[in-house]
């Protein structure tokens, strides 16, 4: 007996010590304690995330044209996530405002839900979200804007009905045309072609991978191209690794995977490069994952491929949120706004029937800048 | 009695009848994609799964001591990425150094792991949940929102290209897989500790009362468990090149159905190390098997789960049918 309250006393005291370590190494980079990864937190995180809120709601309604912008990512611990949050807190400074920035334990919908709620009881004036569900958050964020909140999400959108507008990284049909010319080009202009992509069910995979179909189909200049398969890694390297083999094996003709994942382009990167494969690959990765593999001889795997900006993402979305709050812009289609120093925007009505904001055309990574931007993110 | 036919040594023991499903799961993929055993297929088969077949020794162990460990994956998360962050940043450079940190720090994990389940008596299930977050959230607080992607892993990576270990001809993560699988099989089979292990997991009362320490074979137990996580978690990093704080999440599911699928009992006291091989040999051999042979890719999973409770079954059936057998001759 006297043995079990000493182990619970034990595991209450690494918990909290553990979470005592979460608190400083975040409390550097934003205002507010950020929630951390461990699901086992959760409840404990709760009232603390809420005690902060009180504290900080104070000052906030004082200063002059401040306000406070949340931004809410898919996960913690992913690099392209972090540098959106970075662009989001800079530009928010720049206009003068408070940058809530918080990492969900969980690339899940409800570790968002979560983290919204208490975003609501600090009372923020508004939530850009990245979301890990299009439907799932619907509820929460329908809360958030009775509260006075406004709404917009960013990078991975959700329904018409929780957002305002929808900050776009790159339109669907941009992705799409970027990376069947990217497939045309490393091709030759024939030949055949895979998709590797994540799981079956992302929503923005198979966006993209529809749209590449679609724009294939639409010309007659890619005839020539033959898609044999879309496979699917599951953002897991040991799975994306076993597939890429496959696709080698089923088709020996082949010629490009493109892979429009970041996990999964460096896996089949590693596979393509190691066995010393014709096969060449493009796609959307992170620079400072894909350095070691892109380059224009037979050595590398990857010739160039894609990404956008994450930081200039991240700067969009806290420049839209502003201009909500501050009334310049309601969401609806044909209004423009001037995102600080990156110049005039306008919004769009976007395929899933609601608007959008698009960044622009993905950005190329190439053997020629990729050492300047794999020290970036 | 001395006398085993051969159909009587195959149909009686569960290692055999394993033996011939991997044969005929081999021989049944072989005939869609006859490239399916070729050599280079096999070895890539044998590295892509090295750490899941490693981890299965550790979870043999700590099923054996009717124990359970779910967070293999997170401890393997937090040593892989702590090596990756300190290749990244030129904290060290030495390829063996990076293995002896992650094994060193999974030994320590599995440590803390086995006082709190052996010392503390909380349920295994109940507390390596507990570490599983933990270590997995230590992993990501490692990590900073930062991957230790190809570029900043340096030399380490090449070691699970290179095959100086194997003497040129078999790749050194599969070298590390069978020595760990030598190792075991003599410590279990022929060791005073192998067989202490039996004994607690088989009737830990009787043990206790023979003279065996239970509270620390419970321990080593786990601190072997979390060894071989770290060492995977190396592995890992090596293998495809970049360290991830999500690492290999939910793959401690794989570890515990490649022992379950090679006949180890989640009781206690009742498996093998050829059996744990078997199983995960299994379980390799379907992953890499389902996407080649063309099955639609939102069916995988339900194929992999058919086959793996279709394999369990066929493997109790085998179990009473020996132990049939055994009573049988009893009652002569």
């Amino acid at each position: 007996m006297k043995k079990k309250i000493l182990c619970t006393i034990l595991s209450a005291v690494m918990a909290a010590s553990l979470l005592a370590g979460c608190g400083n190494s975040k409390e550097e980079q934003t205002t507010a304690s950020a929630v951390e990864e461990t699901a086992a937190e959760d409840q404990e995180e709760a009232p603390e995330a809420d005690a902060a809120g009180g504290e900080e709601a104070e000052p906030e309604t004082d200063a002059a044209g401040g306000g406070t912008y949340a931004l809410v990512t898919k996960s913690a611990g992913n690099p392209f996530n972090e540098k959106e949050a970075e662009g989001f807190q800079k530009a928010v400074e720049a206009i003068g405002g408070t940058a809530i920035i918080q990492h969900p334990e969980s690339a899940t919908a409800d570790a968002q839900i979560t983290v919204i709620q208490s975003l609501i009881s600090q009372n923020v004036d508004s939530i850009c979200i990245a979301a890990n569900d299009e439907n799932a958050l619907q509820a929460a964020l329908e809360e958030a804007a009775a509260a006075g909140i406004k709404v917009c999400s960013v990078d991975s959108t959700v329904n018409v009905a929780s957002r305002l507008v929808h900050v776009n990284q790159a339109g669907v049909t941009e992705i799409g045309q970027c990376l069947v010319d990217a497939v045309y080009d490393i091709t030759g202009g024939e030949g055949q072609w895979a998709v590797l992509s994540a799981t079956s069910q992302a929503a923005n995979q198979n966006a993209w991978i529809e749209s590449m179909k679609e724009i294939i189909e639409s010309d007659s200049k890619y005839a020539g191209l033959e898609l044999v398969e879309v496979a699917y890694g599951d953002d897991e390297p040991q799975k994306s690794t076993d597939v890429t083999q496959a696709l080698l094996q089923n088709y020996p003709d082949l010629k490009v995977i493109c892979a429009p994942t970041t996990v999964g382009i460096a896996a089949a990167a590693k596979v393509l490069q190691d066995q010393n494969s014709s096969v060449k690959l493009t796609g959307l990765g992170l620079p400072s994952e894909m350095a070691e593999y892109i380059g224009d001889d037979d050595a590398h795997s990857c010739p160039y491929m894609f990404l956008w900006n994450p930081i200039d993402l991240g700067r969009l979305g806290a420049y839209t949120s502003a201009a909500l709050v501050n009334g310049d812009i309601t969401g609806a289609a044909g209004e423009k706004f001037t995102a600080g120093d990156m110049g005039e925007y306008e919004i769009v009505t976007a395929g899933d029937g609601g608007t959008e904001i698009i960044l622009g055309a993905p950005f190329a990574f190439t053997p020629e800048n990729i050492e300047e931007w794999k020290v970036v993110y | 009695m001395e006398k085993k036919s051969l159909w009587k040594k195959i149909t009686g023991s569960r290692e055999a009848s394993l033996v011939i499903v991997l044969i005929v799961l081999c021989a049944l993929i072989s005939v869609k994609s006859p490239a399916f055993l070729s050599m280079q297929n096999i070895l890539e088969i044998l590295k892509n799964n090295a750490v899941i077949m490693i981890m299965s020794l550790g979870m043999l162990c700590v099923l054996l001591v009717g124990g359970i460990d779910i967070s293999i994956t997170s401890t393997l998360a937090l040593a892989g990425m702590s090596i990756g962050m300190m290749y990244k940043y030129s904290v060290i450079e030495s390829t063996l150094l990076g293995f002896v940190i992650a094994a060193a720090m999974g030994a320590v994990c599995g440590l803390v792991i086995g006082l709190v389940i052996s010392w503390g008596r909380v349920l295994p299930i109940i507390a390596t949940m507990g570490f599983m977050y933990i270590y997995r959230g230590l992993a990501y607080l490692v990590a900073q929102d930062q991957w230790a992607g190809a570029d900043a892993l340096g030399t380490f990576k090449d070691f699970a290209l290179s095959n100086s270990l194997g003497l040129g001809l078999i790749n050194n993560v599969i070298v590390i897989t069978i020595l760990c699988y030598v190792i075991f099989y003599i410590v279990l089979k022929w060791t005073k500790f192998g067989r202490n292990i039996y004994a607690v997991g088989s009737n830990e009362e009787a043990a206790r009362i023979s003279g065996i320490n239970v509270t620390a074979v419970k321990t080593a137990v786990y601190t072997i468990m979390g060894l071989l996580a770290g060492i995977s978690g190396a592995l890992a990093t090596s293998v495809y090149a970049s360290a991830q704080p999500n690492m290999q999440t939910s793959k401690e599911m794989d570890v515990i159905a490649a022992c379950v699928i090679g006949g180890v009992s989640m009781n206690g006291g009742r498996g093998s190390v050829l059996g744990a091989l078997l199983g995960a040999l299994v379980l390799s051999v379907i992953a890499k098997a389902l996407p080649l042979v063309g099955i639609d890719a939102i069916a995988q999973n339900t194929v992999k789960g058919v086959i793996i409770v279709a394999v369990i079954i066929l493997n109790v059936l085998t179990q009473r049918m020996m132990d049939k057998t055994n009573l049988e001759k009893r009652e002569m």
